[in-house]
C-alpha cells in the first residue's frame, strides 16, 4: 500500500515535469501596406509559452513595446488606433491541432496549424493560424504570418487617412523558445 | 524510528508533489512575465504639441524629431465683412523646434510682428509617471531670448544693439489627469531691455495656465492664458487669453483658436498684448505643426 502511494506520488511529480518552452524576447511585426509610406512596428518583447505535451500555446504582446521608425507613427498607433492605455496588451491562447505529429526532441521542420482565441484592442475572436515550427538544437522556432482585418477588432481608421491606411494589416511572428527548467 | 520516518517521507514527498502542481499553475504565461508587479510608466501626450496655443506646453519634441511650425494671427474679427473678419491682415511666425534629447528641445523662430527672431532652450527636469516610483507631475524649465531686426534709423534707439533684446524664463508644472484632461501652470518672467515709455516696466511676471480637454482621439479643446501679476501698465497691457481646438490629421496638428494677442513668442504675448477681450478685440489664429523624423526612433515602451 505504502509502496503504491509512494510510486503514485512519484509519478505525479514526474508528470508535472512537462515539456514547456518559453521566451519573452520573441519578435512580432505589425505591417500595414500603404502607398504613401512604410507603416511598420517591431515588437521584440513578445512572450510565448508552449506546452509540447498538450500542444497548448500562448502569446502575450505588449502594445507599447512596438517600435516605429517615426515617433509620430508610434504615437498614433498607441494613442489613436490600438488605444494602448485602455488595452495594453494583445494575447493569443490556443492549441496546436497537430502537435502529436511534431517530434519536439528531434531537429526538423513541421507545418503547424493553430486554433484559439485572439484578443486585440479589447476584442476577442476565434482564429486559426497556419505556421511553421522548427526544432533545432533543443530550441523550438515558431514563425507565422497572418492578415488581420482592422474592423474585426474595432480599430477605426478615420476618413481623412482612409486612402493611406489599408484595411488589413499583416502580423508576423518569429519566436525562438527555449526549454524551461 | 522506522515507523516515524516512513510517514515523514511520504508527507515530504506529497508536499513536493503538491509543490510541483503549484509550480505547474505558475507556468501560466502572465505569471511567468511577472505582470502582477507594477512598472514605472511615463505619462505621454499630455498635449498634442509642444505649445498649448501661444506658450510652451509640458510636452517635448521627440528625440531626433524636427517640428516645423507656422503660426498665423489675423486681424480683429470685429472689422466685419469689409475686412473679411480680419483675414485680410495676417502676421505670422515661422519656427523650427528640434528634439536633441527626449528631455531637451531647442527652438528658433521669426515673427513678422516687430521683425523679431526668438530662440529658446527647453529642458524637462522630471516627467510625470505612473506605476512603481511614480511622479505626479512634469516639471520643465525654459529660457529664451528675442531680438528685433528692424532697421535702425538715426533717431531711434535700435542703434544700440542691446535695445533690441528681450528675455524670458519660465517654469512649467503640469499634470495629465486621467485620459482626457491636462492642466499646467507656468510662472514666467519677462525682461525687456527697451520699453516704449517710462510708465512701462522692463520686468514683468505672469502666471500662465494651460489646459486641454480631449473630445475624441483626434480633437481637443484647449485654453492658454497668462494673467500678468507684476509689471503691467494700467489700461495698456492686457493679459493674453486664447481658446481653441486641436485637430490632428495624420502628420499635422492644427490649432485653430481665437485670441487677443498678436505676439507669438513669450516676450511679445506677455509684454505687448494691448488688445482687450472685454472690448471684443480678438482675432482668429491658427498654428500648424508638421513633424519630420531626422533620426530614426529606436525607443519602445511608448
Amino acid at each position: 500500500m505504502k509502496k503504491l502511494l509512494f510510486s503514485l506520488l512519484l509519478l505525479a511529480s514526474l508528470q508535472t515535469q512537462a515539456q514547456k518552452y518559453f521566451t519573452k524576447t520573441g519578435t512580432t511585426i505589425f505591417n500595414s501596406k500603404s502607398p504613401v509610406e512604410k507603416i511598420e512596428g517591431v515588437n521584440k518583447a513578445t512572450a510565448c509559452l508552449l506546452d509540447t505535451r498538450t500542444g497548448s500555446i500562448d502569446f502575450i504582446v505588449q502594445i507599447k513595446s512596438f517600435v516605429f521608425e517615426k515617433q509620430l507613427m508610434q504615437e498614433h498607433f498607441n494613442e489613436n488606433y490600438l488605444e494602448s492605455d485602455k488595452f495594453p496588451k494583445a494575447n493569443f491562447k490556443g492549441v496546436i491541432t497537430n502537435h502529436t505529429a511534431i517530434n519536439f526532441t528531434k531537429d526538423g521542420d513541421y507545418n503547424a496549424e493553430v486554433v484559439g482565441k485572439m484578443t486585440l484592442h479589447g476584442v476577442t475572436k476565434d482564429v486559426k493560424f497556419a505556421g511553421k515550427i522548427s526544432v533545432k538544437g533543443g530550441k523550438v522556432i515558431i514563425t507565422s504570418s497572418q492578415m488581420l482585418l482592422l474592423q474585426d477588432y474595432k480599430i477605426a481608421v478615420p476618413n481623412a487617412v482612409k486612402d493611406k491606411v489599408s484595411k488589413d494589416v499583416k502580423i508576423t511572428v518569429n519566436t525562438t523558445l527555449e526549454l524551461m527548467k | 524510528m522506522n515507523k516515524l520516518i516512513k510517514p515523514l517521507l511520504i508527507a515530504l514527498l506529497s508536499l513536493s508533489a503538491i509543490n510541483t502542481f503549484a509550480q505547474d499553475n505558475k507556468d501560466d504565461l502572465e505569471k511567468l512575465l511577472g505582470e502582477d508587479q507594477p512598472k514605472k510608466e511615463y505619462v505621454k501626450n499630455a498635449f498634442k504639441s509642444n505649445r498649448v496655443i501661444q506658450g510652451h506646453s509640458m510636452e517635448m519634441t521627440g528625440k531626433g524629431v524636427l517640428d516645423f511650425r507656422i503660426l498665423h494671427r489675423f486681424g480683429e474679427i470685429k472689422g466685419g465683412w469689409r475686412e473679411m473678419f480680419g483675414l485680410d491682415q495676417a502676421s505670422m511666425r515661422m519656427g523650427f523646434d528640434y528634439g536633441v534629447h527626449k528631455n531637451l528641445t531647442l527652438g528658433i523662430g521669426r515673427s513678422t510682428v516687430n521683425k523679431e527672431v526668438d530662440g529658446y532652450v527647453k529642458y524637462r527636469i522630471v516627467q510625470q509617471s505612473k506605476g512603481a516610483k511614480s511622479f505626479p507631475v512634469s516639471i520643465l524649465l525654459i529660457s529664451g531670448a528675442t531680438m528685433q531686426s528692424l532697421k535702425a534709423t538715426s533717431n531711434n534707439y535700435l542703434s544700440d544693439f542691446s535695445n533690441r533684446l528681450g528675455y524670458y524664463h519660465q517654469m512649467i508644472v503640469g499634470r495629465k489627469m486621467g485620459d482626457k484632461f491636462t492642466l499646467q501652470v507656468s510662472p514666467t518672467f519677462v525682461h525687456r531691455n527697451l520699453v516704449a515709455t517710462t510708465s512701462d516696466n522692463n520686468n514683468m511676471v505672469a502666471i500662465g495656465i494651460g489646459a486641454r480637454a480631449k473630445l475624441t482621439n483626434r480633437m481637443a479643446l484647449i485654453l492658454d492664458t497668462y494673467p500678468i501679476v507684476y509689471g503691467a501698465r494700467e489700461a495698456y497691457n492686457y493679459f493674453p487669453l486664447s481658446l481653441g481646438v486641436d485637430i490632428e490629421t495624420g502628420g499635422h496638428v492644427f490649432q485653430l483658436h481665437i485670441t487677443n494677442s498678436k505676439g507669438m513668442n513669450e516676450k511679445a504675448f506677455i509684454g505687448e498684448t494691448t488688445q482687450n477681450w472685454g472690448k471684443g478685440q480678438i482675432q482668429i489664429g491658427f498654428n500648424l505643426s508638421r513633424v519630420f523624423t531626422i533620426v530614426k526612433n529606436t525607443e519602445g515602451s511608448w
